[in-house]
């Protein structure tokens, strides 16, 4: 089923990433080794040029993961008519074993491509070049994960039969069938509710305090991974419900589409940044006390909070607008 | 005060075409003053230069800039010096063609991000201040030489740095003009900053405003002299 | 805010270098749209035939049941409507009588097909705008043809259809169920197939297969078949184009690559005085970026209006032949435009994003241009 397009396009800028990726890793280990920032030697000069290669490959490859993020998710969803009961991506995506996974890769791909650019961009306000090693190890993690994505992405095309009959979003989702996504749409609405409203002015209120004293950066990224995680969660157990306004339909992908407006990527954008720059801020604590740190990485963890409010701020206004505003009741059914 | 320890650059070390352009420099040079490098070519006067302006790293040895150190920095962090603390005159002068006298005298604030209208008065006075703001809307191509040159003194001074390093200013002038050039930053030397000349033309060695004038040959200092009616630092 | 300023300032000076070297980057703007406009084109038209194919296959029966005798598909039997009708589940079985007929003059096949209410008389017909179009001989609104015995038939056109769904109404030519017995010899009792409507679309697998039981000589063919097949074969032709265009495609990413490295010796002077003056590797590098985004949204935008027009104002004459590959008859098709951002970003992924890349390591080359070269 690769003979399309999208597919096409999507294999091909895979393995693009997979080059990229894997061309920072080979200049991460052509450069840990032998760094020596006090020589004036040309292969020295010849190391810290080939770092800004590094730097615009892999922004690329960040660029990239996000972007072919939603395209991946557009694609599953264009082929939905080819599989006998899959209504939108939700179902294009269980044809085959590969399908989730390759997708769950793409979302840690490109949340650890943010956080690397985070660390590149803390790296070069410093005049000695103080994460080298942390960013080219990362570097190296960040290519085996991009060759284990288009080695699922690939598997996945490969492997997309269109005669299998495979569930629909509404079954797949749907309260009575034992899957991991069926349990979590089961969550009870009210409590995921309750939990995910805590969890939301917990992390603006810590994001507040934060901004204000500087203070419980790591209580702030872990607070930010959770609720990156748990809204994730919540989209699937009631906010999707909401915007769609049907007690049955919990689908994380037809947000995306046209009928609700687009409301998907306003919504998926501003938590992806906003948990990207709140689990950044606590990335970043940890190289706080390098001496050609101290005063850049307070001044990132200042705008970086201010980002992860912003972000949380709209992704919380868009889940709760239609809950407030909207006719729909999902307590009841 | 600008401190050089021991620097020497070698090219293309490790091959058979190695050369040792400078070789145990140790200098210091005091700040508000216009010191010369002089001799011949191939003396090494311009590598001495672009190491001390932060365009190539010496070999082995030291420099420091104030309390700053900056052998050990980052490319970034060396342009960044470039960018805030050293204005360049080069001899072909270097200006961009097919843009205007104005935008090329702007041209190196724009990684700092300056507010635009701050930074063209800024430029339009520096133009004044070398009498050619009547062409600020000209493509430089159509500027003679001597204007060109004072272009790229407008352009220099841009980014307000402490010294400047001009290489062979007066290759392509007349003695007139090459007065005029002297005359400008013997001007700038009197506000304040340090003025470091590489020139092998008497003119400029012999000229009453110049404090001190360091001989090179084959890479080495071979004489100093300071000019005695003048105070030095 | 300084940050803003800065990236108006790169963007400036790129949009003024460009312009300086107006000539290089022409002919790369023109190859990149040319590149953006087949590709957009290809898959702009697939995605319109496969909607359109999509929308005229909506309103049909839930199933289609076909006699198969001898591999061959045969005329069927009224007598099957009546079991076929009382298996649970089935709304209503309506039997279809359609054919095709040959026309030597115009050398095309026309579908005749019989309909279920036909509101005119005899030798009246309805056709569709592709028969006005071909049928070569018309002569005040009658068709002449013969029949399946020699005898020869004047049908009046008396209504023609609009143009709307065309790809599958062109070719159509409406009658009365007695003129099309007498036209193509189908006997009475008998019908091409039956049109099977089914109140639940879900029982439609389990009422497939009652069917096969009582009739097994039959075969089934489901609405939801067919819609997956003609969208596999759009996606499939689509993606076929794509393949042969890729010769060009990376043709087109070479010269991309060449043009990049290919720097002159007053672009790559210009770089070093940059360089010189303090500018960083990475602010030539945003150089770079913007001087690329700049080109490749010039490109993406003209190569997309461009297909947009010779899909949906042009019907695509560039590509329809291959991409349709319907009958004999090509019939007119005015496709309805429906971009959405899977298009868009199939097209995006296949140009743009590999672009950025390829010029990505010749914008860095150019970027590390040695400052000291000014002061040699």
């Amino acid at each position: 089923m690769w003979m399309n397009p999208a597919v096409l396009a999507l294999i091909v800028g895979g393995i693009l990433a997979c080059i990229a990726a894997g061309y920072g890793a080979r200049l991460g280990i052509a450069i840990l080794p032998n760094w020596n920032l006090t020589s004036g030697s040309e292969r020295q000069l010849a190391m810290e040029r080939k770092t800004y290669l590094a730097s615009a490959l892999l922004g690329w490859v960040m660029m990239f993961e996000f972007l072919s993020l939603f395209m991946f998710v557009h694609t599953a969803d264009h082929l939905h008519d080819l599989f006998v009961g899959a209504m939108c991506a939700a179902g294009t995506l269980t044809v085959n074993a590969y399908g989730y996974p390759a997708l769950i890769l793409k979302i840690l791909n490109a949340v650890l491509c943010g956080l690397w650019v985070l660390i590149n961009h803390a790296d070069t306000r410093a005049p000695d070049y103080p994460l080298i090693r942390v960013k080219y190890t990362a570097v190296l993690i960040i290519a085996a994960l991009s060759v284990m994505e288009i080695g699922l992405q690939l598997g996945y095309w490969m492997h997309l039969d269109p005669n299998v009959i495979t569930s629909c979003c509404g079954t797949l989702f749907s309260t009575d069938r034992q899957t991991l996504a069926g349990d979590l749409a089961h969550l009870p609405p009210v409590g995921t509710m309750m939990v995910f409203f805590a969890s939301l002015v917990g992390v603006v209120g810590m994001a507040l305090w934060f901004y204000r004293t500087g203070r419980g950066a790591g209580v702030l990224a872990v607070m930010s991974g959770w609720f990156f995680i748990l809204a994730l969660i919540s989209i699937l157990s009631f906010i999707s419900v909401y915007i769609y306004q049907l007690p049955t339909h919990h689908c994380p992908f037809c947000l995306l589409q046209r009928e609700y407006g687009y409301i998907g990527y306003p919504l998926y954008v501003s938590l992806f940044i906003g948990g990207i720059a709140g689990m950044g801020i606590g990335l970043l604590n940890r190289f706080k006390e390098i001496d050609s740190l101290t005063e850049v990485i307070p001044q990132m963890q200042h705008r970086l909070c201010l980002t992860v409010l912003i972000g949380f701020a709209l992704f919380g206004t868009i889940a709760v607008y239609p809950i407030l505003f909207s006719d729909f009741r999902l307590i009841g059914y | 005060m600008i401190e050089l320890t021991d620097i020497s650059k070698t090219f293309h070390a490790g091959k058979p075409n190695a050369f040792m352009a400078l070789e145990g420099i140790t200098l210091s040079l005091p700040l508000g003053r216009m010191t010369v490098f002089a001799g011949p070519s191939g003396s090494g006067k311009t590598t001495l230069l672009s190491i001390i302006g932060g365009m190539a790293r010496p070999t082995t040895g030291r420099i420091r800039i104030g309390d700053l150190e900056i052998t050990s920095l980052s490319e970034r962090f060396l342009s960044d010096l470039r960018r805030n603390r050293f204005g360049f005159i080069f001899q072909d002068y270097h200006l961009i063609r097919g843009i205007t006298v104005l935008e090329n005298v702007m041209l190196p604030a724009y990684p700092s991000g300056p507010v635009h209208r701050d930074l063209k008065k800024r430029a339009l006075k520096l133009l004044e201040s070398v009498q050619i703001e009547d062409k600020a809307r000209s493509p430089v191509e159509w500027l003679s030489g001597g204007e060109q040159q004072r272009v790229a003194i407008a352009r220099a001074l841009i980014n307000h740095p402490e010294t400047i390093i001009a290489d062979e200013p007066t290759a392509h002038l007349d003695t007139d003009l090459a007065g005029a050039f002297l005359k400008i930053m013997t001007g700038l030397v009197e506000s304040g900053k340090t003025v470091l000349i590489g020139s092998h033309d008497p003119l400029v060695v012999e000229w009453k405003g110049v404090h001190r004038v360091i001989r090179l040959r084959d890479g080495r200092i071979v004489e100093e002299k300071m000019e005695a009616n003048l105070p030095c630092g | 805010m300084k940050w803003i300023q800065r990236q108006k300032y790169f963007l400036d000076f790129t949009l003024s270098s460009l312009l300086r070297r107006k000539g290089k980057h022409l002919s790369l703007l023109v190859v990149y749209t040319l590149i953006v406009f087949l590709l957009g084109s290809v898959m702009l038209f697939a995605g319109a035939v496969r909607k359109t194919a999509v929308d005229v296959l909506t309103d049909g029966p839930e199933m289609t049941v076909q006699r198969i005798i001898a591999g061959r598909h045969d005329f069927i039997p009224l007598q099957y409507i009546e079991p076929i009708q009382k298996i649970r589940g089935v709304r209503t079985v309506r039997p279809r009588l359609w054919g095709y007929h040959f026309h030597p003059a115009s050398g095309a096949n026309y579908t005749l097909m019989a309909a279920p209410d036909f509101e005119y008389g005899p030798d009246q017909v309805i056709v569709g705008a592709g028969v006005v179009r071909s049928w070569s001989g018309i002569a005040e609104d009658r068709l002449y043809l013969v029949g399946f015995d020699g005898r020869a038939h004047l049908l009046k056109i008396v209504e023609t259809l609009d143009s709307g769904v065309d790809l599958a109404a062109a070719d159509l030519i409406l009658m009365s169920a007695s003129t099309f017995r007498d036209i193509t010899g189908v006997p009475e009792g008998y019908a091409a197939d039956l049109a099977v409507e089914i109140r639940n679309p879900r029982e439609c697998a389990t009422i497939a297969e009652k069917v096969v039981r009582l009739f097994p000589e039959t075969r089934p063919i489901l609405k939801s078949e067919i819609l997956r097949t003609y969208a596999a074969v759009f996606d499939w032709r689509s993606g076929y184009v794509v393949v042969l265009l890729a010769g060009s495609v990376l043709a087109f990413f070479i010269f991309a690559w060449d043009r990049a490295v290919g720097l002159s010796a007053e672009e790559r002077g210009e770089i070093g005085v940059l360089r010189a003056v303090g500018w960083d590797v990475s602010d030539i590098l945003i150089l770079k970026w913007w001087e690329g985004g700049v080109v490749s949204l010039t490109a993406f935008f003209l190569g997309m209006i461009g297909a947009y027009f010779h899909v949906f104002l042009a019907s695509a004459p560039l590509f329809a032949h291959a991409l349709k590959g319907w009958a004999v008859l090509y019939p007119e098709l005015h496709l309805y435009p429906d971009p959405n951002p899977y298009e868009i970003g199939a097209l995006f992924f296949l140009t743009v994003v590999p672009f950025g890349f390829v010029t990505l390591i010749p914008a860095w080359k150019a970027a590390v241009t040695d400052p000291v070269s000014v002061m040699r």
